[in-house]
């Protein structure tokens, strides 16, 4: 070595040197890992499913005797109307709250400092309390009975935070001189909401919504709770019918000790996970326009 | 805020008595009204958990000791005999939890680390969408994940093992089809992405500054980052593993799936476990009629549950108000 002996690194310098690398190198190898893992379970689901994916697995109905033969029609309908009527009821109310947290609380008194730590301890409530919720509360009180119309009250109050939180974001990345340009033309407060917030926040709230849609056909276990049967074989004609959802289908192929429900099993997933894939591409697709826009 | 001016406002030009403005403002009165009925319902939806979990035991706690309910080692609903106590529940639960703990916090800590610190700007375009999609798997998709890789990959590993080291074979776990570690490591992938987006936003928070002074004392980057950067987010990090340790408590699918539906008081991850959350489901999926003590089960059972999530998530919520208000220490 050609520079002076006071130039080179001591060991102890080395040794930090060396730390330093290994340390990069671990948070590297779990970032990795985090990506092997998802390509990992997609791909062995993909290699499971894929031969069975077909339009005739999704237009026929499942059956317990004939691995070959069954479909997700039945569910796929459940699963459908399940998302439908969650939206149609969370979405009024997710965002009228929201609107009321953000909008019209002056000050933040008490009462919407205790609703607001209120919707975030519901955020972490686990998915099948609120199963028991519905099952109280619908089943058994209202008298709805095992019906879709309690599982999508259940699911509605199961994404209900989740709406409520993200619609709260978007309304307050809305500008403040939106606000006050509209109130100096002479709006009410709530024109100015209707007509000036809102669609500036617009972007976020589909995000939201498409979020919870996305969360409501995946969830599985609160329906469960509230009375979804693990096999139907005909869709759903009515609003009080017995129903089935799409992850109690894959459910029940994966209890059964047979090969090829299995993969039908892996089918099913992969049509679930091609759902949730859309739902978010619309998300990912809506935000980039936003960003592109500002 | 403009709101206050503005009702002063428009108070002046309903005196004046313009019947329109009148008009706007009555719809500005009900939509507000009808706003707050809608943001109280968060409420109503709180203390109905509340009343309904705890009413409905009640039942239950006629029928059953309470204390026997909390200390008894044994469940066992079938049969002539019937015991009701909830530890194998509690310990099958815990057994998932600390096990998920055990894979989602050092990856997920990592995966923040790289992502605040290291990852370029392009890498983090792609790795957070990845992540996303990893948090939206349905629950029963990794239920299927741990049946059909998870458990043979550990049976693989254990033969492996016991081959290249026999010695080591008689302290090998037996894995069975549905095992603890199976139902453990995939809720750990499950609650990974939230460990990993958390402690990513509470790192990245860090004051430019502080990490400025570490490197300016001839700090590597390491220790910037272990010295400076996580001791001042560590709120933000410890409310971040505590969150996913309570999700881990709730979650449900997977772990019905993967290991199993036998209550046993057991600390041995190759065996089955069963879980509160699992043991609701396996009720609810029966055909019970409502008066059965097997219906009121599942009440007390979720009221346990409830009130330890609650408990953990009001733990991080005090961490999380920390890190936002005090600052880094």
């Amino acid at each position: 070595m050609s520079s002076p002996s006071f130039l080179q690194p001591t060991a102890f310098t080395k040794k930090r040197r060396r730390k330093n690398a290994v340390f990069q190198t671990l948070c590297l190898i779990a970032a990795f890992l985090a990506v092997v893992i998802l390509v990992t379970l997609v791909s062995k689901v993909f290699v499971d499913g894929v031969g069975r994916v077909s339009l005739e697995f999704i237009k026929s109905n499942p059956s317990q005797m004939f691995p070959k033969k069954a479909g997700i029609f039945s569910p796929l309908i459940g699963s459908l109307y399940i998302m439908a009527l969650t939206i149609l009821f969370v979405v009024p109310v997710g965002i009228a709250a929201a609107i009321y947290l953000e909008e019209f609380t002056i000050r933040k008194t008490r009462l919407v400092r205790f609703i607001q730590v209120n919707i975030s301890n519901l955020a972490g409530v686990p998915s099948i309390v609120f199963g028991m919720l519905g099952l109280s509360l619908f089943v058994t009180i209202l008298h709805l009975g095992k019906s879709i119309l309690t599982g999508a009250l259940t699911m509605s109050i199961l994404v209900l935070p989740m709406v409520i939180l993200v619609t709260q974001e978007a309304l307050k990345s809305v500008p403040k001189s939106y606000r006050e340009a509209s109130l100096a033309l002479g709006s009410t407060q709530w024109q100015t909401i209707l007509k000036a917030v809102i669609p500036r926040a617009m972007p976020g709230i589909l995000t939201g919504i498409i979020l919870s849609a996305s969360r409501a056909i995946g969830e599985t276990a609160p329906l469960i709770v509230v009375g979804a049967v693990g096999l139907v074989t005909f869709p759903p004609d009515s609003l009080d019918d017995r129903y089935t959802v799409l992850p109690l289908q894959i459910l029940d192929w994966i209890g059964q000790p047979r090969q090829e429900f299995r993969n039908a099993a892996a089918a099913a997933i992969l049509v679930l996970m091609g759902l949730l894939i859309v739902l978010n591409s619309i998300a990912i697709f809506i935000r980039a326009r936003q960003q592109s826009k500002v | 805020m403009a709101t206050t001016d503005f009702n002063q406002s428009q108070s002046r030009s309903i005196r004046v008595g313009d019947s329109k403005n009148r008009s706007r403002a009555i719809t500005q009165t009900i939509v507000r009204g009808i706003c707050f009925i809608c943001a109280s319902f968060s409420i109503v939806a709180t203390i109905g958990i509340f009343a309904i979990l705890f009413l409905e035991s009640i039942p239950f706690f006629q029928n059953v000791n309470i204390v026997g309910f909390l200390t008894g080692t044994e469940w066992q609903m079938m049969g002539s005999v019937k015991k009701y106590g909830v530890l194998p529940l509690v310990t099958g639960t815990l057994l998932i939890t600390i096990g998920s703990g055990l894979v989602s916090i050092p990856l997920g800590l990592g995966v923040g680390i790289y992502l605040a610190e290291y990852a370029h700007a392009r890498v983090r375009k792609i790795l957070k969408p990845i992540l996303e999609l990893l948090a939206g798997v349905p629950s029963v998709v990794f239920g299927y994940f741990a049946l059909s890789l998870v458990t043979p990959g550990l049976r693989g590993g254990v033969d492996f093992i016991g081959k290249v080291l026999p010695t080591l074979n008689p302290m090998l776990p037996e894995f069975r089809p549905a095992n603890a570690a199976a139902g453990a490591i995939v809720v750990g992938f499950m609650t990974l992405p939230l460990v990993s987006s958390l402690c990513e936003d509470a790192i990245a928070a860090v004051p430019k500054a502080l990490r400025e002074a570490a490197y300016g004392l001839g700090c590597t980057k390491a220790e910037v980052i272990t010295k400076v950067a996580i001791p001042s987010a560590f709120s933000g990090i410890i409310a971040s593993f505590i969150l996913a340790l309570s999700r881990a408590v709730g979650e449900t699918m997977a772990v019905t799936i993967a290991a199993g539906a036998t209550p046993q008081l057991t600390f041995n991850p190759g065996n089955e476990v069963m879980t509160m959350t699992a043991q609701i489901v396996n009720v609810s999926k029966g055909d019970v009629s409502r008066g059965e003590v097997r219906y009121q089960s599942i009440f007390a059972i979720g009221l346990l549950l409830f009130l330890i999530t609650f408990a953990l998530n009001l733990v991080a919520q005090k961490y999380v108000r920390k890190m936002s208000g005090g600052g880094a220490k």
